[in-house]
Order: structure tokens, then C-alpha cells, then sequence
């Protein structure tokens, strides 16, 4: 019997972001599609964060590992671009993870827009939780997130920005 | 021109475009002038990169003749080139960078808008994808020119001059031919005439905030459309196709 759609997104379950490994891929909302055929053949689709991020292709590798070693032998990952990733799927319990480990979670959805204005709504700082923040710059680390700096704490840290 | 030779090349212009593009921004990585600033060239030029990819590897499929991404990014000659010459010019100063990459990004927010369109389910993707991109591109770039035009007179020189000299490349960026033409009729491509219009207005209005002033009357460079390009893409071709050329076997 060939395993089921939970069963292998419970197997993905444990791949951690390369780049973030408090959460996983599938917090991150990356996994939008999963077609078992049978016990050894299995279609994915998965979408790019951002178009460049280099982490996609460690997360298809990281993939094709684990399904091959739970017996799958043909194993074919599309990357579809349609609907766009958005900060919007990360799960709060992600979000939660992503603050504990010193990383701004995305403030706002892409629902209101003031993300494209650049009005964005303050940004707290993940360890004195101080909303006096100034960014610094709106590039940080890795494609996406932004860099803030805490006025109160002084401490610099991420934002992952939200698109 | 069938519909499929029409993508081919519709595609692989742009996918050049922001291939040689994102080369020549990642020639900043480490040398930008302060750490912050450095790194959001660095992502920029990712993004678009990125997206290049994304763009080449779909020419790769619409071709259907094996010839994979790489094969086309790194096997093909100056004259075999169809990006924007604008794109392939040496960045210059810090100025001359970003006028040239605001004007790319004001160009683009604008053409993926009309793209994201498309009746091509993969270029409207690959459209809506970078529309969100792009945005953070524009305002970064956009935050600059009005520092520069307005800034010193010094970074008001820079930037001015940068202007005289780049504006002669941007008739191209709505250059359309045979290729244009069989996709529009398919609803697959853009009319550039529209974004022309939204685009000639959003940069004489940010230059005009910045005190720079647009030159007229300006002789417009043509050829990318061709392949026709400057003495410049050979040169960045070379450094950029040496690996794959001189270790054709060479996996990522």
C-alpha cells in the first residue's frame, strides 16, 4: 500500500529550512502539491520564496534525500510560480519559532498594503520586544529579510520582510 | 514566425536581460560602498538572477531541442545576445548604478504588471513573482536618486551626468518587432506601448522631485533587438562563460 499524502508531508515535516532551521519547509509553505503514484513514484510541486533564493535547490535535494529513503525511486519535483509564495503561509507557530530564534516575523499580511508603500507597521524587537526600531535597511542577510536595529536594546536583528 | 519560435525569443530576451543585468550588479558584491548598501545590491542582483533563471529555463522548454539553461546562458556569443544594451554598460560610479537600475525598475514594475496578463500561465507566474520583488527594488533605488539629485552638489553631478549619459539607452526598453507582434495577437505578450506611458511618467516625476533634469532631444541607441550590441557584453560574456567553456562537463 502506498503511503499517504499526510504520511509523506509528515516526512517533509522534518526537513528544516536550510537557511532558518528552527522551521521547516513545510511551515514555510513551499510544498504546494503532492501526487503519490505509487510505492515508489511520487510528484511534487513546490514554489521559490524569492525567484534567486539559493536555498531552493538544497530544500529540492534535501527533499529527494528523504523521499528516497523512505523507497521512492522516481521522484519528480516541479516548481510551479503560480500563486506567488507569500510571507501570508507562514504559520503562526512558525512565526512564534521565527521570533524565539531572534528573526522579526513578517508584522503584517498582503492583505493590507502597506508593505508596498513602505508604511510599515513598527517592527518589535525579538528579544526586548521594544517597538522603538529603526530600519536600516530594507536588504538583509538573505533575500528576505530586512535589517532593523532596536533603539532601546541597541541590539541589530532581521525582519523577514513580507511579500 | 510560428507562436513558438515568437516565445523563444520573447522569452530568452528577457531572460538575457536580467541575466547580464544581474551579473553586472553582482560585480558590487564586496566593493559596494558600505556594508548595508552592498548587501542590498547583492540581493537585488539575486532577485534578479533569479529570475533570470526562471526565464531561461522556460526558453530552455519552449525550445524543446535540448538545450538546457546553462547550454543558453553560457554557450551563446555577443551576437547571439538579445538583452538590453543598457544593461551591459560598465556600472561606473555609484550614481551611474543606480539611475541605471532605477530606471530598469521603474521599467519593470510596469511591464511585469502587464505581463502578470499574460494568457502564458508560466510568464504570468513568473511576472507575479517578481512584481513583489521588484517593488522593494524600485523603492530602495528610488530613496537614492532623490539623495543623490538632491544631496550635495557633488552627488547631484553624479547623478545628473549618469542621467545625460544613460538616457540615450532607454528607447530600446520599448522597442517592439515581428516577435511582439505574433504574441500580442495571442494575448501572451506585452504592449509596451502602455508601459511607456505609466513609465515615462512615474521617472519624469521622481527625477523632477530629485531637482534632476531628463535630457531632450536625445538619439536614441538601438540594436539589442538584433543582437547588435556594445564593445561591453563580450567582454562580461567572457568572464562570465570562461568555467563552463573551458570544463564543458563541469555540474553545479
Amino acid at each position: 500500500m502506498s503511503l499517504s499524502k499526510e504520511h509523506i508531508l509528515s516526512l517533509l515535516s522534518e526537513i528544516p529550512d536550510p537557511e532558518i532551521p528552527v522551521i521547516t519547509i513545510v511551515e514555510l509553505g513551499v510544498i504546494r502539491d503532492i501526487q503519490v503514484i505509487d510505492d515508489s513514484t511520487i510528484d511534487l510541486k513546490i514554489t521559490p520564496t524569492y525567484s534567486g533564493c539559493p536555498a531552493m535547490k538544497q530544500i529540492e535535494d534535501d527533499v529527494r534525500k528523504k523521499l528516497s529513503e523512505h523507497g521512492f525511486t522516481s521522484i519528480t519535483i516541479n516548481t510551479i510560480f503560480s500563486p506567488p509564495w507569500t510571507t501570508d503561509w507562514i504559520t503562526s507557530e512558525a512565526k512564534e519559532k521565527l521570533r524565539k530564534y531572534g528573526i522579526a516575523p513578517p508584522e503584517t499580511t498582503t492583505e493590507d498594503k502597506s508593505w508596498l508603500t513602505g508604511k510599515t507597521k513598527l517592527i518589535a524587537c525579538p528579544r526586548c520586544k521594544s517597538t522603538n526600531t529603526k530600519l536600516i535597511s530594507q536588504f538583509g542577510s538573505t533575500a528576505c529579510k530586512a535589517l532593523y536595529q532596536c533603539n532601546d536594546c541597541l541590539e541589530p536583528f532581521d525582519y523577514f520582510k513580507c511579500i | 514566425m510560428t507562436t513558438q519560435e515568437a516565445l523563444f525569443k520573447y522569452t530568452l530576451r528577457l531572460g538575457d536581460t536580467n541575466l547580464i543585468l544581474g551579473q553586472r550588479l553582482s560585480e558590487w558584491t564586496g566593493h559596494g560602498p558600505f556594508l548595508e548598501e552592498d548587501l542590498a545590491l547583492t540581493n537585488i542582483a539575486l532577485d534578479i538572477i533569479g529570475t533570470a533563471n526562471s526565464l531561461l529555463e522556460y526558453a530552455a522548454s519552449v525550445e524543446n531541442k535540448e538545450r538546457t539553461a546553462d547550454d543558453l546562458a553560457f554557450h551563446r556569443n555577443d551576437r547571439q545576445y538579445y538583452n538590453l544594451q543598457i544593461t551591459e554598460l560598465p556600472n561606473g560610479d555609484y550614481a551611474r548604478t543606480i539611475v541605471r537600475q532605477a530606471l530598469i525598475d521603474c521599467f519593470d514594475l510596469y511591464f511585469y504588471q502587464e505581463l502578470a496578463k499574460s494568457k502564458d500561465e508560466t510568464l504570468s507566474g513568473i511576472a507575479n513573482k517578481s512584481i513583489r520583488e521588484v517593488t522593494y527594488h524600485l523603492r530602495h533605488t528610488s530613496s537614492w536618486i532623490e539623495r543623490f539629485g538632491d544631496g550635495t552638489e557633488d552627488s547631484h553631478n553624479k547623478a545628473q551626468t549618469a542621467l545625460n549619459e544613460l538616457w540615450q539607452y532607454t528607447g530600446e526598453l520599448f522597442e517592439m518587432n515581428e516577435v511582439d507582434e505574433v504574441l500580442i495577437k495571442e494575448g501572451v505578450a506585452v504592449d509596451l506601448n502602455i508601459v511607456k506611458q505609466k513609465w515615462e511618467k512615474h521617472i519624469s516625476e521622481l527625477f523632477q522631485k530629485s531637482t534632476l533634469v531628463i535630457p531632450e532631444n536625445v538619439f536614441m541607441q538601438t540594436g539589442s533587438r538584433k543582437c547588435i550590441h556594445t564593445e561591453h557584453l563580450a567582454f562580461i560574456l567572457a568572464e562570465m562563460q570562461a568555467l563552463p567553456r573551458m570544463y564543458p562537463d563541469a555540474k553545479w
